[in-house]
């Protein structure tokens, strides 16, 4: 389930089609009858990224699954943008029970198919990183450990954005959030705060770890693509701006995501039963202030007091460069 | 039970795709709206061409060649001789320089100028008659192509030259190792298979007799004429024009030239001389200019090829005089504005032939004794807006009235005096030329254009290479013809590349299917403006929403 390879065509596989493509070179999202799972007339916000990461995810799955798939949605954004009594957004059926158990949900949904005798169903879950990686940490582990057939996908936005902008365990070192204000001898969120939930699947060692950003839909779709191929226990970690939690232009939700993975603050990256597989390399490295300062959460790192912060930043981007390898030739 | 009559159900739940009754759109401060902007490369083309329109029909390939050839000669009917001679300022402007390195244009419109002289395609056949007759006198670039032109919108057109070949300084004034002859013969019997008639060997010697014959006069005599300066020269020195060296060689009585050869000047026609002296058998051709390399008309591709066969260069240097075969060089240097002066240093150069390129001048034989076609700075003034001469109904176009002497030039200007004859003929008011907004390379997301492979770079600098005696630049296959249109990045032209399709996180977009682009529904459009930032070519603008 490797991404296409596309020949010198104008543009390459970064772009979403061309109408040089052949058939079979095409993209899901750039084709007219493409699903569209989630569909006009949702609420989220001018240039939410989650709202994109989502359709395309969702996309991808339904195709894969032929059209029968069900997901479970944990509390956050996407599920309060999506159905606002009495309309829903969606198109394949979606489930809403609570913020802490989409998982244990999504498990449950598999284990009634599954008294049922029906194996052509598949089952998705998805939430915010604070549905996942704090509220929900538990019902995923769970569902990790017991190798249930789900694929779980994080969208990881950073932070509490529909109640107000309050920190997450997802949130960045040094982001200001309603609830991390710029102040004092260390503005924003603590260095060395927070959990890296790409890791903490990864040491659950289930069959297929992966993370990707909306700057690349072909290697999203791809790694889609690849999970729904899997059984078992799969997690996808989706990084998506947000143009209202961290104060960005709303036109710049996949410039920043581009900028997160071209510094390498981001990884890209794909695992398999606990084993890094595959890195996304640097294309055109960008320095750490290409992702920074667009985003207001970061502005006091640009004022005067803010250079230990943003020394420390190149330092992350730094050891995630030589950690997974992120300047090493392409192969 | 309950007494409740509805079937228990697990919570609440509603339909799919119900929020479709709510219009998104209303949040919306800005519209994103598709414009169609000039790029950087037409803008810059003298000649018009619709330059990112014919690399992308080549883009697609075989299928699409003859298509991105009939775009091409909608503007340049010799797209395989200025593919050869032009100086492309096109790839100059070109917003692919600030990616890698410019697209090869110039290539691409030789490799389509072969194809289709190989595969014989004809130019469109004209619009019905007119019954108007137009002369052009003079069948240099500028002539061909107001003949072209005005044949094309239905007028019947004669065009009569002094010498005994078609071509003009094409002909006579490009060596045939930058422009084989067979191929300018070639495009220009295509010309001829339109319905022009070229009537060689045949001077216009009187204006009023031209205009009682013909509708309407095009005048592009050229300039031909070699200027001269005064040198001090003995009797026993062999000065010669450069022009008249070149046009010898051209007509086939190739002059005695020696072993040593100065020549005076540093446009492209003292390049031209100097490395055809080479070619006549000079062991030494030494090109002496009085000021710097950067100071030098000459385009630096022909000083490049021009030293790489061995020309050697005299910078800051006057011929200040010539006895026998004895030159003297007087030792310039520049002045804070760039003036050379003498230095009264001097030095002696050996040299059986000195040619003088030093400028030509327009042939204005014809408007002796013509008062109200007025001559202003040695060429004929015109309308800037008609290039109408002084007298009604006489138009001029080329080197011989004012602007750039370049083929290119020659070529678009002949193409505005046709649509200005046309204009005239039908009492009409020719428009000025619009002003157009420019596709410019801030606007461009560069992201996403492939990077060019190297292997394929490395063959297309061996295809410019100088290659050998014959014709020194040799052409693209139709697979790096293809390669290097593919390098266009379509500036300010949606190419369809689905960006603003996929990335909308609105579903806002549709696509209307090939070659039909896309359409935004306003009715849930946010106006978030991802998919102008994310547009490659810079192809959507974000207006204020006025409500």
């Amino acid at each position: 389930m490797s991404i296409v390879h596309i020949p010198f065509l104008q543009t390459g596989t970064l772009a979403v089609g061309g109408r040089l493509l052949s058939e079979d070179e095409r993209s899901l999202q750039s084709q007219a009858d493409r699903p569209s799972s989630l569909t006009k007339g949702h609420r989220a916000c001018q240039g939410c990224a989650e709202a994109l990461a989502a359709r395309w995810v969702m996309d991808t799955a339904v195709e894969a699954a032929g059209g029968r798939l069900i997901v479970a949605n944990a509390t956050g954004c996407l599920e309060v943008f999506s159905t606002l009594y009495p309309e829903s957004a969606w198109k394949p059926p979606w489930i809403h029970s609570l913020f802490a158990n989409a998982a244990a949900v999504a498990t449950g949904i598999v284990s009634a198919l599954h008294a049922q005798g029906r194996d052509d169903v598949r089952v998705l879950a998805q939430g915010g990183d604070g549905g996942t990686v704090d509220i929900g940490l538990a019902a995923v582990s769970g569902m990790f450990e017991r190798n249930d057939d789900v694929l779980y996908v994080c969208y990881d936005n950073q932070g509490y954005m529909n109640t107000g902008v309050q920190r997450s365990s997802a949130t960045p070192a040094a982001a200001r959030t309603a609830t991390t204000p710029a102040v004092g001898r260390s503005p924003g969120q603590a260095f060395g705060q927070g959990k890296s939930m790409v890791k903490i699947a990864m040491a659950h060692e289930i069959p297929y770890v992966a993370s990707a950003t909306p700057a690349d839909l072909r290697d999203l779709e791809a790694k889609v693509r690849t999970a729904m191929s899997m059984h078992g226990a799969r997690y996808l970690h989706v990084l998506v701006p947000c143009p209202v939690g961290w104060g960005s232009e709303s036109s710049q939700s996949i410039a920043l995501a581009r900028a997160a993975v071209q510094s390498g603050i981001f990884p890209v990256i794909e695992a398999r039963a606990g084993e890094l597989t595959d890195v996304q390399r640097i294309r055109e490295r960008a320095d750490v202030e290409e992702y920074l300062r667009p985003q207001a959460r970061f502005a006091h790192l640009f004022k005067t007091g803010g250079e230990d912060a943003l020394a420390r930043w190149r330092a992350l981007a730094e050891a995630n460069i030589r950690r997974y390898g992120l300047l090493e030739a392409r192969s | 039970m309950n007494g409740h009559d509805a079937p228990p159900t697990i919570g609440l739940s509603t339909g799919p795709a119900t929020s479709l009754a709510y219009h998104t759109g209303t949040w919306r401060t800005e519209r994103p709206v598709y414009v169609e902007l000039a790029p950087p490369c037409s803008l810059g083309c003298p000649s018009g061409e619709d330059i990112r329109g014919w690399l992308g029909s080549t883009q697609e390939g075989e299928a699409g060649f003859e298509a991105a050839w009939r775009r091409l000669v909608a503007a340049n009917p010799f797209p395989a001789v200025m593919g050869r001679i032009c100086y492309h300022p096109c790839q100059e402007a070109c917003n692919r320089a600030e990616v890698d390195e410019e697209v090869g244009i110039n290539a691409v419109e030789r490799f389509l100028g072969d194809t289709a002289l190989e595969k014989g395609w004809a130019l469109p056949a004209p619009a019905a008659s007119s019954g108007r007759r137009v002369l052009v006198v003079g069948s240099g670039p500028a002539g061909l192509s107001a003949a072209y032109q005005l044949r094309q919108l239905g007028h019947a057109v004669t065009v009569r030259e002094a010498a005994a070949e078609p071509g003009g300084m094409m002909r006579y004034g490009i060596p045939a190792y930058r422009l084989p002859r067979e191929v300018l013969a070639a495009e220009i019997r295509r010309i001829e298979d339109t319905g022009v008639a070229i009537e060689c060997s045949t001077p216009v010697t009187s204006l009023d007799d031209a205009q009682a014959e013909f509708d309407a006069v095009v005048l592009t005599m050229g300039a031909g004429v070699a200027h001269h300066v005064d040198i001090p020269a003995g009797a026993a020195s062999h000065i010669v024009d450069a022009i008249d060296v070149l046009r010898d060689v051209a007509a086939g009585n190739a002059p005695l030239v020696g072993r040593r050869v100065a020549v005076y000047g540093g446009g492209n026609t003292a390049m031209d001389a100097a490395r055809t002296a080479r070619r006549l058998g000079a062991s030494d051709a030494v090109v002496v200019y009085r000021r710097t390399r950067e100071q030098m008309p000459a385009h630096p591709t022909e000083l490049d090829d021009a030293v790489g066969e061995g020309v050697r260069v005299q910078w800051l240097s006057t011929i200040a005089a010539v006895e026998g075969p004895r030159v003297t060089i007087e030792k310039m240097s520049l002045d804070e504005e760039g003036r050379p002066h003498g230095t009264g240093e001097f030095e002696e150069l050996d040299a059986d032939t000195v040619m003088l390129a030093v400028g030509q001048d327009a042939d204005l034989s014809l408007l002796a004794g013509v008062p109200d076609v007025t001559v202003a700075d040695g060429v004929v003034a015109v309308d800037p807006v008609t290039l109408m001469t002084g007298r009604d109904g006489v138009f001029a176009a080329g080197d011989v009235s004012p602007g750039s002497r370049t083929a290119t030039y020659a070529i678009g200007r002949g193409a505005r005096a046709a649509r200005a004859v046309d204009a005239w003929l039908a009492a009409r008011v020719l428009p000025a030329e619009p002003v157009q907004r420019e596709a410019s390379a801030e606007r461009l997301n560069a992201w996403y254009y492939s990077d060019a492979p190297k292997q394929h770079r490395a063959e297309l600098a061996a295809a410019r290479r100088v290659t050998g005696f014959e014709e020194v630049l040799t052409g693209l296959d139709a697979e790096h013809a293809v390669f290097e249109a593919r390098r266009c990045m379509s500036c300010g032209s949606c190419f369809e590349c689905d960006n603003c399709f996929g990335m909308c996180p609105d579903d806002a977009i549709k696509k209307l299917g090939p070659g039909m682009r896309y359409e935004v529904d306003y009715d849930y459009c946010k106006g978030c403006g991802i998919c102008a930032a994310e547009c490659p070519c810079g192809a959507i603008d974000m207006i204020p929403e006025v409500r």
